[in-house]
């Protein structure tokens, strides 16, 4: 298996583990400046550890102030998580991780999108960032664990090791956006809300004199100031070639209509597609294909969303990994807050390449999105789709 | 953090009052009257402000009149650049050219960044050598090319990061030759150095009150009283008609107090410091061989503010160290400012011909009048071993 990972430490005594009974650790607390984070980290402090809260700055140029429900990135993030770490009473500071940000998710973004895929943000600085370069700073820097305020649980195995579940509240969890951590990531993670409702955490953080308790929660994609994803992407890819516009067609190659650019579409958008003429059928129709390349987008009806295999590669394993040519009854996640779907899932003899049959059909599978393999509440692991296979007609 | 000592080394950011000021602010707390009413608790007030100034003049070389007393060092600084810029301009619209050193406190750069993009002031910031100190020449130069157009000169008195002292006396010289009226941030260089105001030349002089171990929230600018101010803030006229505002009592006590302990005790307090610079730098040297000092030599009074310590950590994050040393109660700063809650590397390094990188690895730890023996020894002995830790940080 790949370890992309570097895990420099300053002494060769290993970092003491998170989730010894009784441990007390160094914990590095990442702040947002919203609710979840804040509560976290007075939990872990409520836990007995040794906490300092950061704010990751990710932004080259911050805000000053939020526009709409972001909780993250501005000057006033910045300076409710600086107040919250006040009310706990932990040291705070602002780790600049820009650059690094940049260089490995919104420049992944960008990148994703002009292949035709629909990359996962969250997903990549969970990977790159939260729990990379934030992790190998702080081990660096004589920490032990990084907490944040994600939803989901950590449970320790009989061999020592520790496995990554989904939160209690099932609405609210996020272990789909976790499932690319892998076994030495969680052995140095805490997610001290894993097991509490999220209206819970919003009554503690008010007891507990959090202002934060009623800040909305964030939705949108956090370096997209304004919300408009479609806009941000027109700009800093309308001019990136191939990607220049092209035709909207149906499946039978009759061209529907024109538009600016591929990157303005996902698998299974209805939304947004500006075609003049309805359907013969009056039925809506959705995005079936996107080819960058002849910047030809393809439409049709919604059955023809159905997808019964998905190729992904990239595997990542929170834990134990499934071997190499081995078949395994899981569920499968398709994208953050989807449904389960009951999937045999093999691993090719090279252990990079994932097949997932699925029991059932999901629809609007975009490619660039990943899938979350889980048994029972576990996670098992992730793959990034790379392909898909229609249901056979 | 358990009971760890606090070791203070950040004088420069902020400086405790001393027992004199305390003791004069506290005085006048509870005291009612607003030193612009005419009754006899009015009166009372008045009276305490009016003495303050006085203090205030003899300590530092000016008349009363010429001290003009504002919410602090940057308020100070916008009303010397932009009150002189306007003022000069009413009078000759070719007035537009502003000579400043590249290394000026964001007091003064960030009022002059704004007069050029919203008053057509033309910026001029002027070279440093690698010690952060100001090239005369340049100045000259600058100025000669077009005399007439210049509206002021503002060079820092001493600068926050580096501690190295500007060549006020050439400053003031090279503009002399051309009426060109001279502003000067005078605010770490009170009580470090010896500053005369009316010996000195320069037409304006911002002092605060928290860095010289007076309460936070009050400065003056010193001015002189020939020099034409355009006001910033309108009210009530209190200050000169140029500053209006209700003026705080209490503070402007404390102040006066502070700058008259802080000017009659220089000397000693520079000798005192000089011998604790000198044993942190040896310090430093001695647990990271590869630091490297940064601004003009320790240990010659006209150079340097005996108060400073300036150091580039190669390979290390300043923003680390600085973490680490927090945990251990010692605290300084990385001496760059935060630009909209970024740190970014410091202008001041830059200017000096350091690259991005050295300039982020940088710490400056500032003395004071609490700074003792056993503080220097504690950054001694934590020093290595935290810049082994971020060093790994960063690899």
């Amino acid at each position: 298996m790949r370890s992309p990972l570097r895990w420099g430490r300053a002494s060769s005594a290993p970092a003491r583990r998170a989730h010894d009974r009784g441990a007390v650790v160094k914990v590095v607390a990442a702040m947002s400046g919203g609710v979840d984070s804040a509560v976290a980290a007075a939990r872990a402090v409520d836990a007995g550890h040794e906490v300092t809260g950061i704010h990751l700055a990710l932004s080259r140029n911050p805000k000053s102030y939020r526009s709409g429900a972001r909780g993250c990135c501005t000057i006033e993030d910045s300076n409710d998580a600086r107040r919250a770490a006040d009310v706990i009473g932990i040291p705070f500071y602002i780790w600049d991780l820009s650059d690094r940000f940049h260089e490995d998710v919104v420049e992944d973004f960008m990148d994703t999108y002009a292949a035709g895929r629909t990359p996962n943000p969250c997903l990549r600085c969970n990977e790159k960032i939260k729990f990379a370069a934030v992790l190998d700073r702080a081990l660096a820097l004589g920490f032990d664990a990084v907490a944040t305020g994600h939803y989901a649980r950590l449970e320790p195995t009989a061999d020592g090791g520790v496995e990554l579940h989904r939160a209690a509240d099932h609405g609210k969890d996020q272990s789909y956006v976790l499932g690319v951590l892998d076994d030495r990531q969680l052995r140095h993670s805490l997610f001290p809300l894993g097991d509490t409702p999220k209206d819970e955490v919003r009554r503690e953080a008010a007891a507990r004199g959090l202002l934060v308790a009623d800040k909305p929660d964030s939705h949108d994609i956090c370096f997209v100031a304004d919300g408009d994803n479609a806009g941000w992407l027109r700009e800093k890819l309308g001019d990136r070639v191939p990607n220049q516009g092209g035709a909207i067609v149906d499946e039978a190659g009759e061209v529907l209509g024109e538009h600016e650019g591929t990157y303005g579409f996902t698998i299974g958008q209805r939304k947004g597609l500006r075609i003049g003429r309805p359907a013969p059928d009056g039925r809506p129709r959705y995005v079936l294909g996107i080819e960058p390349v002849s910047g030809t987008v393809t439409v049709g009806p919604h059955e023809r969303l159905a997808i019964e295999r998905i190729h992904a590669d990239q595997p990542r394993w929170c834990g134990t990994p499934l071997a190499p040519g081995s078949v395994s009854e899981v569920t499968v996640q398709l994208r953050a807050h989807g449904d389960e779907h009951r999937a045999v899932v093999r691993l090719d003899d090279t252990g990079d390449h994932v097949d997932i049959e699925l029991l059932d059909p999901a629809y609007g599978i975009a490619p660039g999105q990943a899938a979350v393999l889980y048994q029972g509440s576990r996670v098992v692991g992730s793959a990034t789709i790379d392909a898909t296979d229609r249901v056979s007609a | 953090m358990n009971d760890v000592r606090t070791v203070y080394l950040d004088h420069a950011a902020t400086t405790p009052m001393v027992p004199a000021a305390v003791e004069a602010m506290t005085a006048h707390l509870a005291d009612v009257g607003n030193a612009s009413s005419l009754h006899a608790s009015g009166r009372r007030a008045r009276r305490v402000v009016e003495e303050s100034r006085e203090t205030i003049a003899q300590a530092l070389g000016c008349r009363p009149g010429e001290v003009v007393f504002t919410s602090g060092g940057t308020e100070a600084d916008n009303l010397a650049v932009k009150g002189l810029y306007w003022s000069r301009r009413a009078v000759d619209p070719v007035r537009r050219r502003i000579l400043a050193s590249s290394v000026e406190h964001h007091a003064v750069l960030d009022p002059l960044d704004w007069l050029a993009e919203h008053e057509d002031a033309g910026l001029e910031l002027l070279p440093v050598d690698d010690q952060g100190r100001l090239v005369p020449d340049a100045l000259a130069a600058s100025i000669a090319h077009d005399p007439g157009s210049v509206a002021l000169v503002s060079v820092m008195w001493a600068n926050n990061e580096v501690g190295t002292i500007q060549p006020i006396g050439d400053v003031v010289a090279i503009a002399a030759e051309h009426g060109v009226p001279v502003h000067t941030d005078a605010v770490q260089a009170i009580g470090a150095v010896p500053v005369d105001f009316a010996a000195s030349g320069v037409d304006a002089m911002t002092i605060s009150g928290h860095k010289v171990g007076g309460p936070l929230g009050v400065g003056a600018l010193v001015v002189r009283r020939e020099i034409e101010l355009t006001a910033l803030v309108h009210g009530g006229g209190q200050e000169r008609d140029v500053r209006s505002g209700t003026l705080d009592v209490p503070a402007v006590a404390g102040f006066a107090a502070a700058v008259e302990v802080a000017v009659k005790e220089q000397a000693d307090h520079a000798a005192r410091l000089a011998v604790l610079q000198h044993r942190l730098v040896d310090a430093v040297r001695r647990a990271v061989p590869d630091a490297v000092l940064n601004g003009a030599s320790t240990g010659s009074a006209d150079e340097r503010l005996p108060g400073n310590v300036h150091f580039s950590f190669p390979g290390c994050e300043g923003d680390s160290l600085l973490m680490l040393l927090d945990a251990r109660g010692i605290e300084c700063s990385t001496g760059s400012a935060c630009s909209a809650g970024v740190p970014q590397p410091s202008h001041v390094l830059l200017a000096m011909g350091r690259d991005a990188d050295a300039a982020r690895s940088s710490l400056r730890f500032s003395l004071g009048h609490t700074t003792t023996e056993a503080d220097i020894d504690a950054v001694a002995a934590a020093l290595g071993p935290c810049v082994e830790r971020a060093r790994a940080a960063r690899a």
